[in-house]
């Protein structure tokens, strides 16, 4: 820039450091540490139509504010800055003299002395009518939001519940326990499980996981639960329940699922266990002993992929202290690495025994537990055991 | 349960001097009461929390039932005392403290040897001819008030420590506490503490009691004080030239002056 447009600009500024602070384009205000208004621009003093004799050394800043910006300033801002000398984009309205009011944001530092003591509080003040009339938008909407956050979890969980048994029926001499693992409060989850009773001494059950979650998944869920109650009502071989509900999958929906379905009966040393597998994780067996096995039935297909599906069954027996453990795969296709997930041996493994129904359920959570957020997918857990011999409750 | 850790429990000064419990009001933390910790640590053992909720106490602990009444808060107090095994506390309340203070005391008074009441409001909502200086929609403008400061809350409220570069460990604390408050939790606080009336309370009160005011509380003015000190059957009234509801801050050798004085008698 050349000498004479300095001069120039120079002429259009007038600048003083008064006119400056008077006009500038946001309000001044300077207080003594309690608030006392001490100096005060011509910009504010126009914003709020109030003349300065009428607020110098006669109100304090927090007189201008509103009743609710009143003791918020008094609770939170005075004191942040008493304690840290300087505090920005507080938000409150000041009161208008006609009776209106100014949505304002505040910036405000401590003048220190030379000693280092304070002295006066500056405060800028700035105009924030349509700032804030967009925050009431977005206040507007994230509470609108989290109603409706509430809405969907409230449906999700009422849904859940109608998919589950409400209570397990008992089954005389065998220890049941089951868990539900919500992997997410505002959708249902497509794992499912079941006991009840068929013939008397003989209970059916099942536990399996359809693809996919919402409430798509949530439809399926409910039809495969039904299909498998009406299909067992004759106490046909687990396998034919699983064909019937492969059958009606197929004509219904592209939906899949996978699918242990079983009949369990207790007997004089125990109880015999017959299950069919449709493409599900093996149980875990836990003998009385402590030993540990996968209870595979390799071969068994998926239900509702192909229209003639083979299914797999066998029968174990449960003597006292066996405990058989059903679970879906949320629980072993937990992340439990940056690369690596749970597995079905490390279940195994990782289950000690002997146990009971209980005992492997609190075991299993626990592990849910321990993976935290590496836990993906829903989970259901199903658990049997025959109660080892001197028991309370005696095997009928 | 480890209540020192839930309620961030720090223990500082004379231990052969009486136990001096401060409980801080709403809006910060124990930090408030910085300036006055210095003169009461000489001649007191001085014991400072957060409330469950408020500064750097557990948040988990914290829940909508227990601390959506004062009560809850007086519970907290009173776990402190157990678990410390504070015995003939001086029990110091600032603001809704000094009602959580009443209660505690009301609950356990053998506990208590003296309560001191800072800026105390049994009841911010007029009643009839009760004046406590607020109407039910000057209660909702202030949650309100809340609200919109709870937008740009990280932003606005991180600390900026200009005064103490040489004292880093004293910047690290107050970067992680202060007046930060989760909002919800804050809600429930703004609630519980200007929607209660414990003006039943105050007459049942037995402890030796201290009211302390300021000349101009915008938020407790002189007539509650006075209503409190009224109230409570052989109580002090000491009115400090002060202005503001945070004596403690504002005026703090005059405000730990009148607490040394009704504690030690100097």
């Amino acid at each position: 820039m050349t000498g004479p447009e300095c001069v120039t600009f120079a002429a259009l500024l007038e600048d003083s450091a008064e006119d400056l602070y008077d006009n500038a384009p946001c309000g001044y205000v300077s207080t003594l540490l309690d608030g006392t208004i001490a100096k005060v621009n011509a910009t504010l003093l126009r914003w709020l139509g109030h003349d300065r004799d009428d607020l110098v050394g006669r109100r304090r800043f927090p007189d201008l504010l509103t009743v609710g910006g009143r003791v918020y300033y008094e609770t939170h801002v005075l004191p942040l800055l008493h304690m840290q000398g300087e505090l920005g984009g507080v938000a409150l309205e000041m009161k208008i003299a006609d009776g209106t009011r100014l949505p304002v944001l505040l910036t405000s530092v401590v003048k220190k002395g030379p000693g280092g003591q304070a002295q006066l509080i500056r405060t800028t003040v700035f105009d924030a009518r349509d700032r804030r009339a967009y925050e009431q938008e977005l206040l507007r909407a994230s509470q609108q939001a989290e109603l409706e956050r509430d809405r969907a979890q409230q449906l999700a969980r009422t849904l859940q519940q109608t998919l589950l048994p409400p209570a397990l029926p008992e089954v005389p001499g065998v220890e049941v326990e089951a868990y539900y693992h919500p992997a997410s409060l505002d959708q249902v989850g497509g794992d499912f499980y079941d006991l009840f009773p068929l013939t008397a001494g003989t209970w059916g059950f099942f536990l399996g996981d359809v693809s996919g979650k919402g409430a798509d998944a949530a439809v399926v869920t409910s039809l495969v639960r039904y299909t498998l109650r009406s299909g067992a009502i004759d106490d046909p071989e687990p396998a034919d329940v699983l064909r019937h509900l492969n059958a009606v999958l197929n004509h219904t929906n592209p939906r899949l699922c996978t699918v242990i379905y079983g009949r369990i009966r207790p007997d004089g040393t125990g109880a015999t266990v017959t299950l069919a597998c449709g493409g599900h994780p093996p149980p875990v067996l836990i003998r009385a002993d402590g030993t540990r096995e996968l209870v595979r039935m390799p071969g068994g297909q998926l239900v509702g992929v192909l229209p003639v599906a083979r299914f797999t069954t066998t029968t174990v027996h449960l003597g006292p202290g066996d405990t058989l453990l059903l679970y879906t795969d949320g629980l072993t296709e937990a992340r439990i690495g940056a690369d690596i997930r749970y597995s079905e041996e490390e279940l195994r493994d990782d289950l000690s025994g002997p146990a009971t129904a209980r005992s492997v359920i609190a075991a299993a959570t626990g592990l849910l537990a321990s993976f935290g957020a590496g836990v993906e997918d829903d989970t259901a857990l199903l658990a049997f055991s025959v109660q080892p011999p001197g028991a309370t409750s005696p095997v009928s | 349960m480890d209540v020192s850790r839930r309620n961030n429990v720090v223990v500082t000064g004379n231990p052969e001097g009486p136990a001096v419990l401060l409980a801080h009001g709403f809006g910060c933390d124990q930090n408030l009461w910085r300036r006055i910790v210095p003169d009461l640590a000489q001649h007191c053992r001085v014991v400072l929390f957060d409330h469950t909720g408020s500064g750097r106490s557990d948040l988990s602990a914290w829940s909508a039932e227990r601390h959506g009444t004062l009560d809850g808060y007086a519970d907290d107090v009173l776990d402190i005392c157990r678990e410390l095994e504070l015995r003939d506390v001086v029990l110091v309340g600032h603001s809704v403290s000094s009602m959580i203070a009443v209660l505690a005391a009301n609950r356990e008074p053998e506990r208590f040897a003296q309560l001191v009441l800072l800026t105390p409001s049994p009841c911010y909502v007029d009643d009839g001819d009760y004046r406590g200086g607020f109407s039910r929609a000057d209660i909702d403008e202030l949650l309100a008030a809340l609200e919109s400061n709870y937008l740009g809350w990280s932003a606005a409220m991180a600390p900026v420590i200009v005064d103490n570069p040489d004292q880093p460990e004293l910047a690290e604390e107050l970067k992680n506490s202060f007046c930060r408050t989760d909002p919800a939790i804050a809600r429930v606080f703004a609630r519980a503490t200007f929607l209660s009336d414990n003006r039943e309370d105050l007459r049942k009160v037995t402890v030796p009691t201290l009211v302390i005011q300021c000349a101009v509380d915008a938020i407790a003015p002189p007539e509650v004080g006075q209503f409190t000190h009224d109230q409570i059957a052989g109580s002090k009234l000491v009115t400090l030239n002060a202005i503001g509801h945070c004596p403690q801050l504002s005026a703090p050798e005059s405000t730990a002056e009148a607490i040394l004085e009704f504690v030690v008698g100097r």
